[in-house]
């Protein structure tokens, strides 16, 4: 069998005993793909993220990334390098205090030289249309900035799969659009766990529902039923 | 609470173009270094044409790089609120001299004048932090005590203070909202009292869960337990110049108080 970029296999996982939030829930994720996870809040969107990152360990099952087995963090580090992973809350993405430094954060982590490092912050900031923030003070963004410099951040890692928590998120019409616009344009797979019609309508390729700790395949035409997400096609067609 | 925290989270909010600013291009560590040696000489100093001195040129300093401008002498009033304090109460706790007696109240000479004395010298030294470092942002100041050589934790410590008490305002003001809202006053009673004590006990819980989210958002970064900073700035001949001109004054002081 060919293994997918990304695989949970059979994975269960609680936060207490009482009440497991995944049950043996099996997922896959294939080059080229951008899925949408959906569900109600709470439903364990974000746990199956943090799984696939190894922020959380499975009470049992497996995570294979990359064709790879991955059970302990020395397996995960590697994970984390070519699995960027956007957090709904930017504030807990951004720490450094200005702009260069934090999208610099994770180039420098791996070990590239300052002069290489310089050359990814500023390109990665003019892919985003974030040329000229480079000496900003990171909590003196809006919101939407924030998200877009959360993300340069992401990509500055190069990785080949993305995972986007709720990207759009508390973000008005205009950043959560400019969000959607940026993402359509990335080359990487990606799963977002989101509710937005723009997303689960526009960007991704298929949608699964995750009701009482497991996957089921979500029709996309519910989606482009939706007069929001009609609307924000014909804007850009 | 609520003004620690106000205080705080205003401390460098205030923004004027960098070329305001005279000291602009003056290294942190530079002006760190001395702002630490005129503190202590200030400290050590023990006759009043020296202090009076020391006033007169961290004032003129003061007035030369706009140090107190947008609102920054407010920064004054907490040390003042403290001279008044002690210029209250120094006086009677006895001495030789008295100036003046009430009843059983005797306000001497020896406390007015050490009061007085306390109140300059914390102006002077409070005034000359200012114009060193008011307008550096805490971020630069805490890579500067780096390289400095204080202790790595110590520093991240203060970086991370300055970069997530915004948003822990911002936390705070949220549950407070909420609970006026809900039509919470605060009186004299166990319902206030109580009511507080959840206030603050939600705001660290978050604060333990923003934590731990911001770790693992550095972990999914590569995060293995070292930074590496960006920007290595070299000392340049305008710090040459600058501690050139602060060596000039210290030892112009020095040579006043004992020569």
């Amino acid at each position: 069998m060919k293994d997918g970029l990304v695989v949970l296999d059979k994975v269960s996982y609680g936060y207490s005993p009482e009440r497991p939030v995944l049950a043996r829930c099996s997922f896959q994720l294939d080059a080229n793909e951008r899925v949408g996870l959906v569900g109600t809040n709470g439903s364990g969107k974000t746990t199956v993220l943090k799984l696939i990152v190894g922020l959380l360990k499975p009470t049992s099952g497996h995570v294979r990334i990359f064709g790879q087995p991955c059970c302990n963090e020395r397996d995960f580090r590697e994970v984390r390098r070519r699995v960027g992973f956007l957090f709904q809350d930017s504030d807990d993405q951004l720490f450094c205090p200005t702009v260069a430094e934090d999208v610099a954060f994770g180039p420098l982590n791996m070990g590239k030289s300052r002069e290489e490092v310089r050359r990814i912050v500023s390109r990665t900031l003019s892919l985003l249309g974030l040329g000229g923030f480079e000496t900003r003070i990171t909590y003196k963004l809006s919101g939407g900035e924030k998200r877009m410099v959360a993300l340069a951040a992401v990509l500055a890692m190069l990785p080949e799969v993305l995972l986007l928590d709720e990207p759009t998120a508390g973000l008005d019409d205009a950043a959560a659009q400019h969000v959607v616009d940026v993402l359509a344009e990335l080359p990487q797979a990606m799963v977002l766990a989101t509710h937005d019609p723009r997303l689960l309508g526009g960007l991704v390729n298929r949608s699964l529902r995750l009701t009482a700790g497991r996957f089921t395949p979500e029709s996309s035409r519910d989606w482009a039923a939706n007069p929001a997400v009609r609307s924000a096609r014909q804007q850009t067609a | 609470m609520a003004n620690v925290i106000e205080n705080a989270a205003t401390y460098d909010a205030s923004f004027v173009p960098a070329s305001v600013w005279r000291l602009d291009g003056v290294d942190p560590r530079t002006r760190l270094i001395a702002a630490v040696s005129f503190s202590v000489l200030v400290t050590a100093v023990d006759s009043l044409p020296t202090l009076v001195a020391a006033l007169a040129v961290v004032v003129v300093g003061a007035g030369w790089t706009g140090a107190l401008g947008q609102q920054r002498w407010k920064r004054l009033i907490p040390v003042n609120l403290l001279v008044l304090m002690l210029l209250g109460l120094l006086p009677l706790s006895g001495g030789a001299t008295p100036v003046l007696s009430v009843g059983p109240i005797v306000v001497a000479r020896e406390g007015l004048v050490q009061a007085l004395w306390i109140g300059l010298k914390a102006n002077a030294i409070v005034l000359g932090v200012l114009v060193l470092l008011a307008r550096l942002e805490m971020a630069s100041i805490g890579y500067a005590l780096g390289r400095l050589g204080v202790p790595e934790k110590l520093t991240h410590l203060l970086l991370f203070t300055v970069r997530y008490l915004e948003v822990l305002q911002r936390e705070y003001t949220r549950l407070w909202s909420a609970m006026k809202m809900r039509g919470f006053r605060p009186r004299v009673d166990g319902h206030t009292y109580r009511s507080f004590g959840y206030l603050v006990g939600m705001l660290l819980v978050r604060s333990v869960d923003r934590a731990d989210r911001i770790v693992a958002a550095m972990k999914c970064r590569g995060f293995c337990g070292r930074f590496h900073p960006l920007d290595h700035a070299a000392l340049t001949v305008r710090d040459a110049w600058f501690s050139a001109l602060v060596l000039v004054v210290l030892a112009g002081l020095a040579a006043l108080e004992w020569a």
